[in-house]
């Protein structure tokens, strides 16, 4: 038997979408100079953000963008029912620190940078099935944080192939509410673990594209739907090559999503900036989604957006015992306006 | 295959076996990816590599009419690439001069002081006997290992031979 919000293999149906009432986004330098830069709610100018370490700043972005959503939804702590967080560091250590800030009842979540999606659909979930008033989802990446610990250090000379990505400095936090008025989120396609054999970190677009076409094609089995239904199908960081590796997967099973497809690790940085392939982090799915997207959907620009945020489940330690690098998708439905 | 009530379950069959699916991605990540500018690298390496040996040069033939003997001026000159060097990378400019350069930036003694300095900067925060003092060698620590045996190896083979 099929739950009752369940519809195919993968795909949730909410009976009452939860409303996103309120979006933040704060971004480092680099990003805030990118095409993207006046979508984002604060640039920061300085890498380590006022703080001793990168990793204090990390958690230091979160927690204020989870502040800046709460302050734009006139919400206080108090009123938020669970934090769902998490970031790419051993221990998920950016959303622990800023949980402990902000006090309020805390699930800690690794999706790697498919974690903004991974929040959304738990979130909505505890919305939709009477758990939860108000759930605040956040996630924060840093280019520093995140070289040092899965590459090499930030000083050391290397010359980086053109498919590696640049790890976005960000934060992005929605706020889902049960009542409310603004974006909805009305479906959800939790991923599977796909593994296509490729374990190479300087090349994740091709690690996440297998995960991202599945996903997509699921959704649309599930759903009945294709490409046509949506204004905009969004991957999360997939950079310029796993994009094109993702149409090409989708078109050998008959789908084609091009007309409406790009992918948030392209659209955040400017070819110019010399961010090889693109952006990729947990921040860079979070922030375009939380500035580009939620902003387009309330200024009517497009009204049905299938986001697919994907992570590439990468350890440096199973990479140097030869595994390889499995990667994952989830897709969320975000529509504005909603039964209207 | 029949499920526990005994209803005969349709097993889904992908149509591919896993090996095959895995090479024809394979083939078509590396028909997609990018190849490196052989020509270009090649170029930008041997003009980075050439600058700092020329660099290297000027302060010898320095070090030397300044009256150091031969050996003495050239140990000299290392040590002054490799201040230079450890300079350029905590203001934040060698990762630059490699990135361009490649090889031409790594292979030299400067790429290699740059090897040290750079965890040596980022694991400070992790303070200085387990932060820096651990982690200085965790780039140069695999090239001095097998620089030390690969020279008693060859150390050996001439003792042997000759």
């Amino acid at each position: 038997m099929t739950a009752s919000k369940k519809t195919g293999k993968q795909t949730i149906i909410f009976e009452n979408p939860p409303v996103i009432s309120a979006a933040a986004s704060i971004v480092g330098p680099k990003e805030g100079a990118g095409p993207l830069g006046e979508t984002f709610d604060k640039v920061i100018t300085d890498e380590y953000y006022g703080e001793q370490t990168w990793e204090k700043a990390e958690k230091r972005l979160l927690e204020e963008t989870m502040q800046m959503a709460l302050d734009k939804s006139g919400m206080s702590t108090g009123e938020i029912d669970y934090m769902l967080a998490g970031d790419l560091l051993n221990q998920i250590i950016s959303a622990n620190y800023a949980a402990r800030e902000m006090g309020i009842p805390y699930l800690g979540l690794y999706g790697a940078c498919s974690t903004m999606y991974e929040g959304m659909i738990l979130g909505s979930v505890l919305i939709d099935g009477g758990f939860a008033e108000n759930v605040l989802v956040g996630t924060a990446s840093h280019y520093s944080t995140a070289e040092r610990q899965y590459r090499s250090p930030v000083e050391q000379g290397i010359q980086k192939p053109l498919t590696s990505q640049r790890t976005v400095t960000g934060a992005g936090v929605v706020l889902l509410s049960a009542q409310g008025a603004g974006p909805r989120i009305t479906s959800a396609t939790v991923g599977k673990v796909i593994d296509l054999g490729q374990g190479d970190p300087m090349n994740m677009g091709a690690i996440m594209a297998p995960a991202a076409a599945d996903t997509i094609e699921n959704h649309f089995l599930d759903t009945g739907r294709n490409a046509d239904f949506y204004d905009v199908i969004i991957t999360g960081d997939l950079g310029v090559y796993g994009k094109k590796l993702t149409n090409k997967l989708l078109k050998q099973k008959g789908l084609d999503i091009t007309e409406k497809y790009t992918d948030c690790g392209i659209l955040i940085y400017h070819p110019d900036q010399d961010p090889h392939a693109g952006g990729s982090g947990c921040a860079c799915s979070a922030v375009v989604t939380c500035g580009h997207i939620i902003r387009r959907l309330n200024n009517k620009r497009i009204n049905k957006v299938l986001g697919v945020g994907t992570g590439a489940l990468l350890s440096p330690a199973s990479v140097s015992q030869g595994e390889t690098v499995p990667g994952i998708g989830h897709a969320v439905v975000i529509e504005k306006p909603w039964g209207e | 295959m029949k499920d526990w009530n005994g209803v005969i379950m349709v097993e889904v069959k992908d149509s591919q076996p896993d090996e095959i699916k895995i090479k024809n991605y394979d083939n078509l990540v590396n028909k997609q990816k990018p190849g490196p500018s052989v020509a270009k690298n090649v170029f930008w390496a041997f003009i980075t590599g050439g600058c700092i040996c020329l660099v290297g040069q000027i302060f010898l033939n320095l070090y030397s009419s300044g009256g150091l003997p031969l050996e003495e001026a050239a140990a000299a000159s290392s040590a002054t690439l490799v201040f230079i060097s450890a300079l350029l990378t905590g203001v934040g400019y060698y990762d630059r001069i490699t990135k361009l350069g490649g090889a031409g930036g790594i292979v030299p003694i400067t790429g290699f002081a740059n090897a040290m300095v750079a965890p040596a900067m980022e694991y400070r925060t992790e303070g200085m006997v387990m932060g820096v003092g651990a982690k200085l060698f965790s780039i140069a620590g695999p090239v001095l290992i097998y620089g030390i045996i690969t020279a008693w190896l060859a150390g050996l083979i001439y003792y042997l031979l000759i």
